[in-house]
């Protein structure tokens, strides 16, 4: 069965807050290899102007793909995870993530489109520090394969 | 380290990269990130849902296919946008070897705002992998 098309622009509660510790940042970017020393000296950072030692361009996936569990796991939405691939993934930053930052995020559907069978669900994740200060905007295109099957 | 605004032109290519993964790199990345799909460690599993084999995480592919463009600047934090699209599988035997993921790219425009755009091509085993992927980076003046 096709997705409820109802559920786009529905917004769910904001997560608990995540606190970015410098191991985690080191321990991401080893996992992909990034040399970086702004990812792993704090002394390096504060030399390139940042407080504390900054994320990689795509850790922000630990929190929004935290986050779309809210979605992904809403039984109204009945959404079979077992089908879901990403299809598509965007980041924009409104400043690196770094270590101490302790963010929340709030995942909404943007959009549910049926096309071929599949359905395709883009989901916005906002990040923002507990005080407010948006840190960045994660969009990710899921697509649930065969689950619109016979429609269209 | 790094590179300013003043040296670079459209057109410019960056330093390309090879990144090996194994099945290794794909546990390690599975623990770094908390998705443990196990698509992406279980071949019974992976070959049940219809893949040829187990499979990196797109998101390890768009980590690795970033880093032609944080090492080119030399500041993981000058990227302000990143996005692509996941048009094929990296493949991953558990052979000793694994797979590899080429990267290159070039800058496609100098903007107004002084950032820059660059197109990431990124393939492994001869086939692109990755669709549409952009970065839109600030550099130092």
């Amino acid at each position: 069965m096709s997705l409820d098309q109802s559920f786009i622009g529905r917004a769910y509660p904001p997560t608990r807050p995540y606190e970015v510790g410098r191991e985690k940042i080191r321990e991401f970017a080893s996992a992909i290899k990034d040399e970086s020393p702004l990812c792993r000296d704090v002394e390096a950072a504060k030399a390139a102007g940042y407080p504390d030692v900054i994320a990689p361009p795509t850790f922000a996936v630990i929190l929004s793909m935290g986050a779309h569990d809210a979605i992904v796991e809403d039984p109204q939405l009945g959404l079979d995870y077992s089908r879901v691939v990403h299809g598509q993934q965007e980041f924009t930053h409104h400043r690196p993530i770094r270590a101490g930052d302790r963010l929340v995020t709030v995942v909404r559907v943007d959009d549910i489109k049926t096309r071929a069978g599949n359905d395709f669900l883009t989901v916005r994740a906002e990040i923002s520090t507990v005080e407010g200060e948006p840190v960045c905007t994660a969009k990710s295109m899921l697509v649930a394969r065969g689950t619109a099957e016979g429609e269209e | 380290m790094g590179v300013r605004i003043s040296e670079v032109a459209v057109g410019d290519r960056l330093p390309e990269l090879s990144v090996p993964l194994t099945r290794a790199d794909l546990v390690r990345y599975a623990g770094a990130s908390g998705d443990f799909n196990p698509i992406h460690w279980n071949e019974r599993f992976a070959t049940e849902v219809g893949l040829p084999d187990v499979i990196a995480h797109g998101m390890l592919t768009m980590a690795v296919a970033g880093r032609l463009v944080s090492e080119w600047t030399g500041d993981p934090g000058a990227i302000l946008h990143y996005g692509v699209r996941f048009t094929r599988p990296v493949v991953v035997p558990d052979d000793g070897t694994g797979a590899q993921v080429d990267v290159s790219g070039k800058i496609s425009a100098i903007n107004e705002d002084g950032t820059v755009k660059v197109v990431i091509t990124a393939k492994s085993a001869s086939q692109g992998v990755l669709g549409g992927a952009t970065a839109i980076v600030r550099l130092p003046e």
